[in-house]
């Protein structure tokens, strides 16, 4: 084991892993974390913390990690290289660490354009893939990303985000080996609707053998409504959402919409599960937090396997 | 070049408020080429402000020059004559002219008719676009001549990110993702097996990290 | 007693289009006001924005560009630089707090004098309405133009 991440552990098992999401609040509510966390304790192996999404001012990723630590979760925590510089991030990881918090998901980040502060000065000293390598030279290495060696430095289960619906098709495979090059132990994807073309970048992965060295989790989110659908088919980037799904959205009445997605997902998970390569999902479902249970039930991943 | 957009009318009458006598000076370098600040400029600028003025009831005399540059001491120099008869400067050079007409004339007020925007270059006729950040360290020959730093949204130099869509950046369909344009360069030269070697954290101090920086010369003082 | 407002309007033709139509206005003896001063041009491309605003300086109440009709150009394209460089003036007038209308491009063909009659007689009637242009000035604007002269 490089690390003591309960998610490694799952992995190691050769069990399907399963992790979800948790969203922080705009203010300062930590009833509201441990409310949205308490609903997938028992049905997830670890709980992703995201760093203000959508480069919307929050609750940072730290500070809800170490809420979800106290209630006895495993988080995921999440940084993304927009909002703070090489300093910044590497104490930030020594004080997650310093609070248990082993696993952690490097991201660039939403561009701030999204978010309400449009206006702020993008950091950006290193990107995703640099902070890969960070995370991993602080464990393999004891050293910091400027050199110095200094003990106790963080022993990280490193995680990255993959996009395999994002544009140029043919260079998703050759991003994954990238981020492989620098270090990541596993990966979760963004949310799959497009299951054809995800088992198409799943073969380019295979040919090179990348799923052996790395522990790819596929993306799971939910639907709400056709409303929600159509949305991130036009609004929201890297998103491909065949018009089928939007055709069985819309074609039962508004108030079995969220069901139907709920089954829509089932069914994405079950053809997820047999696809060589695939290690387990990252259901992301989001301000819907206590729809989980039912989904993981029916999807045939509870109870969660005991690796502790 | 340097490339700048002339400040808003009412931002330039603000500062020219108190003053009847002013000297309007032009650059005849990037300024003149992104058509903000050159000798036509100025004399649209002139005319523009003694319009404004006259609406106001307020007679406005503007003495144009345009100098070879503004970033030169020797060029500069050359305004020495008109200085008495000048209340106020006007420059509508980048903001390094700006600063050494500040710098030599230092008894009158210097004031800004442009905004400074970016390094860049010319795509077509009337458009400019951003192509360099002085990052102190070039890299552009690992990225087929296409810059991550000035050209991708977040500088990333092992992109492109997952919000690439069609060859464009998030932030908008106007904006080209610079990693889709490299990774097509990387096709067209055949040099795509470089493109999985990690290219590590950058040193800013080549940069505008460091301070501000100086280059000096011992063999042409 | 208010003095009548006689706007004074200059009129850049191109010498190709719109002064042959001036000239054809004139031989067939319709009348439009001559509060119109036309200068000939080689082309409307030739008009540099700055001799607008020097014209509005001097005392205009209103300029006035005819050109040849899109695609008749003698110089290709120079009515179409004319028109673009027009747009770019009437926003620079919005930014001063002159009204946009004062400045205009029309585009007829050489055989257009009635037309050349009708629309700078449309065009004078809007700078009447609009009144002179809003400076302030110390002396009447014909005595500058005649100073200038």
């Amino acid at each position: 084991m490089k690390t003591n991440s309960v998610l490694e552990k799952v992995f190691a098992s050769g069990a399907f892993a399963v992790t979800s999401e948790c969203g922080p609040p705009r203010g300062a509510m930590p009833e509201i974390v441990r409310e949205k966390a308490e609903h997938l304790r028992g049905y997830v192996d670890a709980v992703n913390v995201t760093d203000n999404q959508t480069a919307m001012v929050r609750m940072s990723s730290f500070a809800a990690s170490v809420i979800l630590k106290q209630i006895g979760l495993n988080p995921v925590l999440q940084m993304v290289t927009r909002d703070r510089n090489r300093i910044a991030m590497q104490s930030d990881l020594i004080g997650a660490y310093s609070h248990d918090i082993n696993t952690v998901l490097c991201l660039s980040g939403d561009h701030p354009f999204f978010g309400d502060h449009a206006m702020a000065a993008n950091v950006y000293d290193l990107d995703s893939v640099q902070l890969i390598q960070t995370v991993k030279e602080m464990r393999d290495n004891g050293s910091l990303q400027g050199g110095a060696k200094v003990d106790n430095l963080p022993r990280m289960f490193i995680g990255a985000a993959a996009n395999p619906f994002a544009d140029p098709f043919e260079l998703r495979v050759a991003r994954l080996a990238k981020k492989i090059n620098a270090g990541v132990d596993f990966i979760q994807t963004q949310c799959i609707y497009n299951l054809d073309k995800f088992e198409k970048w799943m073969e380019g992965i295979r040919e090179r053998g990348l799923h052996k060295k790395v522990s790819i989790m596929a993306g799971v989110t939910p639907m709400k409504s056709e409303g929600m659908a159509k949305y991130m088919k036009n609004k929201v980037p890297g998103m491909d959402v065949p018009d089928e799904i939007i055709k069985r959205m819309g074609g039962v009445p508004k108030d079995k919409q969220a069901q139907e997605g709920i089954d829509i997902s089932i069914e994405s998970i079950q053809r997820l599960k047999a696809i060589e390569g695939v290690s387990g999902i990252h259901l992301m479902a989001i301000e819907w937090e206590q729809k989980v249970p039912e989904i993981i039930e029916r999807a045939g991943l509870y109870p969660r396997p005991d690796v502790a | 070049m340097i490339t700048a957009e002339r400040k808003p009318l009412d931002e330039i009458m603000s500062y020219i408020e108190p003053y009847h006598r002013i000297l309007l000076v032009g650059c005849n370098e990037c300024v003149t080429v992104c058509a903000a600040g050159g000798r036509k400029e100025v004399a649209m600028l002139s005319s523009a402000l003694q319009l404004a003025s006259m609406k106001n009831g307020k007679t406005l005399s503007v003495n144009e020059l345009t100098l070879e540059r503004q970033c030169d001491p020797e060029y500069v120099d050359t305004l020495a004559p008109q200085i008495e008869g000048a209340e106020a400067i006007v420059s509508m050079a980048c903001g390094c002219g700006v600063q050494e007409l500040a710098r030599r004339y230092g008894q009158v007020r210097v004031f800004p008719a442009v905004n400074t925007k970016f390094m860049g270059a010319s795509e077509r006729a009337g458009v400019w676009a951003e192509r360099c950040q002085g990052c102190g360290d070039c890299l552009l020959g690992l990225t087929g001549g296409i810059c991550p730093i000035a050209r991708c949204s977040k500088r990333l130099f092992n992109g492109p990110c997952g919000g690439s869509n069609n060859g464009k950046c998030e932030v908008s369909s106007e904006m080209d993702c610079a990693w889709a344009l490299i990774w097509e360069k990387m096709k067209e030269l055949g040099t795509t097996d470089q493109y999985e070697a990690v290219i590590s954290a950058k040193d800013w101090r080549s940069g505008r990290g460091g301070g501000p920086r100086k280059i000096i010369r011992e063999d042409l003082q | 007693m208010m003095k009548e407002f006689n706007p004074v309007i200059v009129a850049y033709c191109c010498h190709y289009c719109a002064y042959t139509a001036a000239d054809m206005a004139g031989s067939m003896r319709l009348s439009y006001p001559c509060d119109i001063k036309i200068i000939r041009v080689p082309c409307t491309g030739k008009v540099d924005p700055l001799y607008v605003m020097r014209a509005l300086q001097e005392g205009a109440d209103g300029v006035l560009i005819a050109g040849c009709l899109e695609g008749d150009c003698h110089f290709k394209n120079g009515n179409i630089k004319a028109m673009q460089r027009v747009t770019y003036l009437k926003t620079l007038l919005n930014e001063i707090g002159i009204e946009e209308e004062r400045v205009a491009m029309v585009m007829m063909s050489a055989g257009m004098g009635k037309q050349f009659a009708e629309i700078v007689t449309e065009f004078d009637d809007k700078i009447r309405n609009l009144g002179p242009c809003p400076l302030k000035r110390n002396q009447e604007p014909e005595q500058i133009l005649s100073e200038a002269v």
